[in-house]
């Protein structure tokens, strides 16, 4: 194995890699026009409508077109990788699977930068899109890996990645409270990882999912086996928001830079997801356990049900009581991730590809939704319900794309959004003999009623209310041709997924093991 | 080719969103013409043989992973359905002509319902008729929380969550099915034997979620609330089109698929049909809002049409079908005369108002139309809701001769709350104070020539009247299609 060999298999994340430096470098050595304002401790909603324009003239697009062709590149060398391969005992692996979910996740990373361009942008849009490429590697670290410890490292750069692009708004307290809480659930989490990961080491021998399954094909679930088994779990929740690791959620949803929100959302959740499927469906196999009615049996899929029955429930109860559309979404998110979860109690392969096809789909659009958001807020200067109102007549392109995510979220047909809860309900009945599971898809379909409460009211606000009067509104920046667009494709995605998901659904399916 | 009726709906949904406002109440119109006379056609050139079962007209491989086709058929039920979506759909075109608040935007959801109710009903494989089914949900709720009147965004809350609620316990059943047979092919389905202790729990589930739509009591709340806060164009929708969407899939799929299951239920469906037709008849006698009588009629007329299916004989449930059929013709009819003849001229549904007001003189064709709709609505010989009904209590007598005697005892309050509204509304007595004049009421300052009932209306209302007396005057027209369709189902006692 020699390096070059090495570096042709990681192509793609070097290339992201490079991208990033070189977006420091250009950060860096371009002089900025603006001078930097001092911390400010006002409320982001006052502050938000100060200077659109703060942005430095030249330096944002130039970055943002970089990152963006970085990315373009590292899909194209993803595209030519060889099908297969496994280096250093599954620490990088590349299998169908693992290239396309690293293509999505770069696309995903691709319509995050887009988004950048329109926000209140960052002040230092170098770094900024760094760390979004660096924790785009993360996520392909994590995509790629079916090692332990490269799992982790993967979790840490993402992580890391993540807590500074939450607090990236200096200008904005609450964005640096949101940070820290994010910051220190995450940390925790992480020990707990560690702790498992060691603890499974302890017991199996091995990092490599593969020997994992192997070592513990006959092990029994020993109580040091189980404390290993749900502190690893308990990492993932927290990554992907389940119920009760969701309490960072809200506040990295409502204050983080949009971008850095819809990143978290979209991007890193489904990463999150094809990591904790292939741990759970590779590495502990043998532990399945299972989670029908009066059939319990000790394993993970137990585990992962309460979680999902959890989220579910205190996701869709919470967001009833939401008044902005960015923290309804967070607690959305947290219901969502209980759909998804469903998808790996399931366990086979098709409950995986039903669940990443969930998250897929979920992802796109909450990108979406976000970059509505970000349009909302330059032209409103905040993103409460009160700034949604009448946007239908302001714009009606954005309330119809807005009426297809939010319409998506709740499972309403033609979009992909109903399709994938009708995948992975059906998955799920079929998996637990005797329809063991019907419980789990009773609460799901439960909240999926008590959501569409709340889609309908943000729908509401942006159809049905009066727009408020002229005077109250500010002024208008020129419209964003390229991020309608982006919002435009999104909404595009999300009804050609629901119209014919078998474009998605069938490669996911061919590409998972 | 009657598959069209749905990308023809759909296509003018689309052209709605591009094409300027200046076109919309044309191509509303001219879609769902379209849609009718595809409809007439098939019922003109389809052999009546070939409606006896449930025949595909198409059939393409949609997501084969999952066993999902796109899978549309027809047969003598689904036609009469067909139909009577293609009448509502153009008279409410119709009476929406001056409708001027985002019209485009009216007439997209408008279409949707249309689209994805033609939809539902020639469906022949489960998932793409669930996603018809859902799809309708949500264009009615913009339908009414936009376009709408009294405390609008509640009742369209209300009847998009009874709506989705209906639709999450569909959502269960089908599931069962599915998983169960392993197929979403109706047809197939429908040949499975399901094992009986499935069948005892999926049945009610599906059939409870269905009846939702149809307005079963005690589940009915939202059919009043919603066609008094929806405008004229949703409660004609509501009641012509979707209500039927219930009750067809209560038949095609629920009672098709769990035969057990429905068996050993369907004295209980029965039971709240009955409770369902005579309460509703009695809340409906003492209503002062026009919509509101109107509302809980509908409610009491769907409590046949259930009943019809209890029943489960070939002539009962046939009658079901024709009764969806009068039913949606009627309704519309009523709720146009009420909220658009009556409403837009006066401003008030009051009854008390509207009976000092003498409107029959005021306007004679509402006044025609009105009585024509009422006596099709008691069941006067002569009018689609005699044949339906006697149908159905005929068909209904050898299963549960107990419920055909109170209903039939609960036809008197239907008569009586039809001839109640219909005195109040147009043949009241005059106050001596209020000027009248032939065309004008003067209680209303801004009532003018242009007022009067226009050309549009008149053929809206001359579309409905004509079905209900068609229907009325030779239900062999439909019954000879229906029959052979309701004989071929596996429920049958």
């Amino acid at each position: 194995m020699s390096y070059l060999q090495l570096l042709k298999l990681a192509s793609p994340e070097a290339v992201v890699v490079v991208t990033a430096l070189v977006l420091l470098a250009v950060g860096l050595t371009i002089r900025r026009r603006t001078v930097d304002a001092t911390v400010s401790t006002m409320p982001l909603d006052q502050n938000a409508s100060g200077t659109p324009a703060a942005m430095p003239d030249a330096l944002g697009p130039i970055c943002c077109s970089i990152a963006a062709l970085g990315l373009v590149v590292a899909i194209g060398t993803v595209l030519m990788l060889p099908r297969n391969a496994n280096l250093f005992g599954g620490m990088l692996v590349i299998t169908p699977l693992t290239c396309l979910f690293k293509i999505i996740c770069i696309a995903l990373a691709f319509f995050t930068v887009l988004l950048t361009t329109s926000e209140k942008a960052p002040r230092h849009p170098g770094e900024y899109l760094a760390l979004v490429l660096f924790a785009t590697v993360g996520l392909m670290l994590l995509v790629g890996s079916e090692e332990l410890l490269m799992i982790f490292i993967g979790l840490e750069l993402l992580g890391l990645s993540l807590y500074v692009m939450t607090a990236f708004d200096k200008t904005d307290v609450r964005s640096a409270e949101a940070g820290l809480k994010y910051f220190l659930f995450g940390s925790t989490s992480s020990a707990f990882t560690l702790f498992g990961i060691s603890l499974i080491y302890g017991m199996s021998g091995t990092t490599s999912l593969a020997a994992i399954s192997e070592n513990l094909a006959t092990a029994s679930v020993q109580p040091l086996l189980a404390v290993g088994l749900v502190m690893t779990l308990i990492a993932f929740a927290f990554k992907i928001a389940a119920a009760p690791f969701h309490v960072w959620a809200p506040d990295a949803y409502q204050v983080a830079p949009v971008p850095s929100a819809a990143f978290i959302a979209s991007a890193s959740k489904v990463a999150s997801f094809v990591v904790l499927g292939k741990i759970v469906l590779v590495g502990f196999a043998p532990l399945h356990g299972a989670a029908a009615w009066h059939a319990m049996v000790a394993g993970w899929s137990p585990v992962l049900a309460a979680l999902a029955a959890l989220s579910i429930l205190v996701g869709n109860l919470v967001a009833l009581a939401q008044s902005n559309v960015r923290r309804l979404l967070a607690y959305s998110a947290v219901a969502h991730a209980g759909y998804t979860l469903i998808g790996l109690v399931a366990g086979d392969r098709d409950g995986f590809s039903a669940a990443l096809f969930y998250a897929t789909v979920y992802a796109i659009t909450l990108v979406g939704a976000f970059g509505i958001i970000a349009v909302v807020r330059r032209e409103t200067g905040g993103d409460d319900f009160s700034n949604f109102r009448g946007l239908a007549s302001r714009s009606p392109l954005l309330a119809g794309c807005m009426s297809i995510f939010m319409l998506s979220l709740a499972g309403i047909p033609p979009l992909a959004g109903f399709f994938g809860k009708f995948y992975i309900f059906s998955v799920a009945l079929r998996a637990g003999a005797n329809l063991g599971l019907l419980w789990l898809v009773g609460v799901a379909l439960l909240g999926s009623f008590i959501s569409l409460y709340y889609y309908l009211l943000v729908l509401k606000t942006i159809f049905v209310d009066e727009p408020p009067l002229p005077a109250e509104r500010h002024v208008d920046v020129q419209p964003d041709l390229l991020l309608r667009t982006t919002v435009a494709v999104l909404a595009a995605t999300v009804l050609l997924l629901g119209v014919a998901p078998e474009i998605l659904a069938a490669r996911i399916l061919a590409a998972v093991p | 080719m009657i598959a069209w009726t749905i990308y023809i709906t759909f296509a003018g949904a689309v052209l709605l969103l591009v094409l300027p406002r200046t076109f919309a109440r044309w191509i509303a119109l001219l879609t769902t013409i379209a849609g009718l006379a595809l409809g007439l056609i098939a019922f003109v050139r389809t052999p009546i043989g070939d409606l006896a079962h449930f025949a595909t007209i198409v059939r393409v491989p949609w997501v084969p992973a999952l066993g999902m086709n796109y899978h549309l058929a027809i047969d003598g039920v689904s036609l009469t359905m067909v139909l009577v979506t293609g009448i509502s759909a153009v008279s409410t075109v119709l009476f929406s002509w001056d409708v001027e608040h985002r019209q485009n935007e009216f007439f997209f959801w408008l279409l949707l319902v249309v689209a994805g109710s033609y939809g539902v009903f020639l469906s022949a494989d489960l998932f793409l008729f669930f996603a018809f089914y859902e799809l309708v949900i949500v264009p009615k709720y913009f339908l009414i929380a936009i376009f709408g009147s009294t405390n609008k965004e509640y009742g369209a809350m209300k009847l998009t969550l009874y709506s989705f609620f209906g639709g999450m316990l569909v959502f269960i059943g089908i599931l069962a099915a599915y998983v169960t047979a392993g197929s979403l092919d109706m047809n197939q389905l429908a040949q499975f034997q399901f094992n009986p202790q499935l069948q005892s729990w999926a049945f009610p589930v599906l059939f409870l979620g269905f009846a939702v739509l149809a307005g079963i009591w005690p589940l009915h709340t939202w059919a009043p609330t919603g066609h008094v806060a929806a405008p004229t164009a949703g409660s004609m929708l509501l009641a012509g089109i979707v209500m039927k969407l219930g009750s067809y899939a209560g038949l095609r799929v629920a009672m098709n698929l769990f035969p057990l299951g429905f068996q050993m239920w369907s004295k209980w469906i029965a039971f709240l049909a009955v409770v369902g037709i005579v309460y509703a008849a009695a809340v409906a006698l003492r209503q002062r809002d026009l919509k509101f009588v109107i509302g809980y009629s509908s409610v009491s007329h769907m409590g046949f049409v259930l009943l019809g299916l209890a029943a489960a004989t070939a002539l009962s449930v046939s009658g079901a079908v024709l009764q969806m059929f009068s039913h949606g013709v009627i309704a519309a009819l009523l709720f146009a005369v009420a909220g658009r003849m009556i409403y837009r001229r006066t401003h008030t549904r009051e009854l008390d108002a509207l009976a000092s007001m003498n409107l029959g003189r005021a306007l004679p064709f509402a006044a025609f139309t009105f009585v024509i709709a009422s006596a099709a609505s008691m069941g006067i010989p002569g009018f689609s809701g005699f044949a339906a009904e006697i149908t159905i209590l005929i068909g209904a007598w050898k299963t549960y001769p107990l419920a055909v005697w109170i209903t039939g005892a609960g036809m008197v309050l239907v008569a009586a709350f039809t001839l109640r509204a219909l005195k109040q509304s147009f043949f009241g007595e005059a106050e001596p104070s209020v000027l009248l004049q032939k065309g004008r009421v003067a209680l209303d300052p801004d009532w003018n020539e242009q007022q009067s009932i226009t050309a549009a209306e008149k053929c809206g209302a001359c579309l409905l009247m004509f079905a209900t007396l068609a229907v009325g005057i030779y239900p062999k027209l439909l019954l000879d299609r229906i029959m052979p369709a309701v004989e071929s189902m596996r429920f049958l006692k």
